[in-house]
């Protein structure tokens, strides 16, 4: 206690300050770095959950590079990226930027596009998936037979399977993106406006020039957290394929999906846990390259 | 004070005194709400006849199951008996968390004897390690309005009569979309143990060899059965695979004629309002040959159970496997019996719902798996390429034999 007495008052400072600290630390070090950490063990294990774990080295990460699924699965996720965050980003920006022009029912509308995002992605990729159904249940494929058009594949076919999962997808994150791009062109100062408007420059050059140059930190946050999203999506592409969970032939399969089977149906950990490495290390490099392209040359 | 610690004591020695007389074991199975029911009464019926053992149910959740019990045996905390699937027996055996039955209690020149031959799938070295109260097998669920409707006097004994049942079955609307199937498909339900254990057997192959670690349906046998199968859609244009989603959704909704299936859909085809169903056994090869694939759950003694705990656990399992308690689990969660003297009497073999299933279970296999789900994706994936990809039927189940052999090759390495 004496001890304590004869710190300075800057010294009493810090320990208190490390006292509020050491809480969050030991949550954080308890519930996500020590099982991060076992991960990165348990990948270089085999284990099937009930016996011992063995130690086999590289052997996981071997497998890994040599599983053809694996490398379907690897692309998988890049399409779900690649084509989900540019779409999402520009659907989310037009309906931002003309909602936010909109006075008539702005409160109704914004709601409007936010509630799918409330909605549980169980509950949505279960209804979509019935969406996608062949004759006789599917709401679409029984749309199209009613005007005589043939019906369409959507979920039992190798080429349309991932947009279609992907499109409920897009639609469930948009209304978070709405309303985060709305919160930025908001934030720009109406005085550019109003200059530009003195000077007579056209819409565009007031987009291009003005709104999306001062968007510039909204769009980096929405590009980094829906690449993680789509690179970490699982909920819809699972509910929508459950009979055959990715299919069909692994066309929709992303890796997440992958982790879930290997480690919960087939009970090989230690290969999972080599997969959850990987995905680790994808999320890692893809999230820094982003912030640096994007935010790397802010002058 | 004196005294106050002397009659403490005396309590202290009453307590330990009775709990030495009375043991209580701990019993663990998945949640599904017929099985704890059942198992409710039989704990009941047991406890009444032994009165000095009391008998602890825990039930989980399916998807934490393997997880807990992994993690509770070794530390000693978890059951004295433990329910199992049967395909999981290798997997708990290996990481010593159960252990084998005693052969005084549990002969297994008896067991052999009494049980159906399915079971001999939970011997190690002679000795038995688990044992089930109940088994399934598959049957042809048939919608007898629509049998009706099409004039099918009776369900199909043959695969041929079978063929031309669905035909009269299918329902096709005027731009050639199936509107009602004659038969349900879909490897990713039960077809693939039909495929596996009855069509190939049927067509005169042998699915596996060396006890399940080869694969051996790339024969002709193996062919004729993966053309028979998709020749259903191709050819005779009376299915459609992921009809309706789901088969079993499909011929609940009235919208197929005929499904195949397993008797613990029994319970939920009885809820359906407006259904009307018979079952029928899955018929007959070419050759007239019958085949059937059975799979269980079974109960085994862990390796935590020991001195009066592991006695009461025996007596527990014993009654378990018991004729009463296999009439019981029959009748409340409607699986069948394990023995044949329970399922054999007439009541049950010659019962309307039960008894295809029964008689089944005569000429059943039961299938060693090393990773059912992913054996399971290699039919389902050889199925989708022929489907899908128009891909040669004989090349797809070369594909398909590679993929599970190597999973094989990996588990039993």
């Amino acid at each position: 206690m004496s001890a304590y007495k004869n710190l300075s008052i800057r010294q009493k400072q810090i320990v208190w300050a490390w006292l509020f600290l050491a809480i969050p630390v030991l949550f954080y070090v308890v519930i996500r770095f020590y099982p991060t950490g076992t991960a990165f063990v348990i990948s270089f294990q085999e284990w099937n959950l009930l016996g011992k774990r063995t130690w086999t080295g590289l052997e996981n990460y071997e497998k890994l590079w040599n599983d053809p699924v694996f490398w379907k699965v690897f692309r998988n996720t890049f399409a779900y990226l690649l084509l989900g965050t540019p779409v999402s980003l520009v659907i989310s920006f037009v309906i931002a930027y003309h909602l936010d022009k909109t006075r008539f029912l702005h409160g109704f509308l914004r709601m409007l596009y936010f509630l799918p995002f409330m909605t549980s992605a169980v509950a949505m990729a279960w209804v979509w998936r019935w969406f996608y159904q062949p004759v006789p249940i599917g709401l679409f494929n029984n749309m199209l037979a009613s005007i005589g058009i043939p019906q369409i594949e959507f979920l039992n076919s190798t080429t349309n399977a991932l947009p279609s999962i992907l499109a409920p997808a897009i639609w469930a994150g948009l209304g978070f993106q709405v309303i985060i791009f709305m919160a930025g062109l908001r934030a720009i100062p109406v005085s550019y406006y109003e200059a530009a408007k003195i000077d007579g420059v056209g819409w565009w050059t007031v987009l291009t020039r003005i709104t999306l140059p001062l968007l510039k930190p909204t769009i980096v946050f929405i590009v980094v957290f829906s690449s993680i999203g789509f690179l970490r999506i699982f909920d819809h592409v699972f509910n929508m394929t459950t009979n055959n969970p990715g299919g069909p032939l692994n066309s929709t399969k992303p890796l997440v999906l992958m982790i879930y089977e290997t480690a919960f149906s087939s009970f090989d950990m230690g290969y999972a846990a080599a997969q959850t490495v990987v995905l680790f290390l994808i999320l890692l490099v893809v999230s820094l390259l982003q912030l640096w392209i994007l935010q790397g040359d802010n002058t | 004070m004196k005294r106050m610690a002397l009659s403490g004591l005396t309590a202290l020695a009453t307590l330990f005194g009775s709990s030495a007389m009375a043991v209580e074991i701990e019993y663990w199975q998945y949640f599904f709400d017929a099985r704890v029911d059942a198992m409710e009464q039989l704990i009941e019926k047991f406890e009444e006849a032994n009165p000095d053992i009391t008998v602890k149910m825990t039930h989980f959740p399916y998807a934490d199951y393997r997880t807990k019990v992994a993690a509770a045996i070794p530390a000693g905390e978890g059951p004295d008996v433990v329910q199992l699937f049967y395909g999981w027996l290798n997997d708990y055996i290996e990481a010593d968390l159960i252990q084998p039955l005693p052969k005084d209690q549990f002969d297994p020149a008896a067991i052999d004897a009494e049980f159906f031959p399915m079971v001999q799938a939970m011997k190690r070295d002679g000795a038995y390690y688990a044992l089930p109260t109940a088994v399934r097998s598959l049957a042809l669920f048939y919608n007898t309005r629509l049998f009706d409707e099409a004039g099918i006097e009776n369900p199909p004994e043959t695969l041929d009569e079978l063929v031309e049942a669905a035909k009269k079955l299918t329902k096709v609307d005027g731009a050639g979309n199936i509107t009602q199937v004659g038969i349900t498909t879909g490897m990713t339900a039960q077809d693939h143990h039909w495929w596996r254990e009855v069509l190939v057997r049927q067509f005169g192959g042998e699915p596996y060899k060396e006890d399940y670690k080869t694969v051996n349906y790339t024969d002709d046998a193996g062919l004729a059965a993966l053309n028979f199968y998709v020749d259903l859609e191709k050819e005779h244009k009376v299915t459609q695979s992921g009809f309706m989603d789901e088969p079993q959704a499909a011929f609940k909704g009235n919208r197929a004629g005929m499904h195949i299936d397993g008797s613990f859909r029994i319970g939920s085809l009885n809820k359906v309002r407006g259904l009307k169903w018979g079952v029928a056994e899955l018929p007959a090869g070419p050759d007239g040959k019958r085949s059937n694939y059975s799979s269980y759950w079974v109960n085994g003694i862990t390796s935590k159970a020991e001195g009066e705990k592991y006695d009461a656990a025996v007596k527990f399992l014993q009654y378990l496997t018991s004729d009463e308690a296999m009439q019981l689990w029959l009748d409340v969660v409607g699986e069948l019996p394990a023995k044949p003297s329970v399922g054999m009497v007439e009541a049950n073999a010659n019962d309307p719902t039960f008894g295809p299933f029964i008689r089944g279970l005569a000429y059943a296999n039961t299938t060693k798996f090393a990773n059912e789900s992913a054996q399971r994706q290699a039919m389902v994936d050889m199925v989708a390429r022929i489907d899908i990809e128009g891909q040669d039927p004989a090349e797809s189940l070369a594909a398909a034999a590679a993929e599970e052999q190597k999973i094989l090759d990996d588990y039993y390495k």
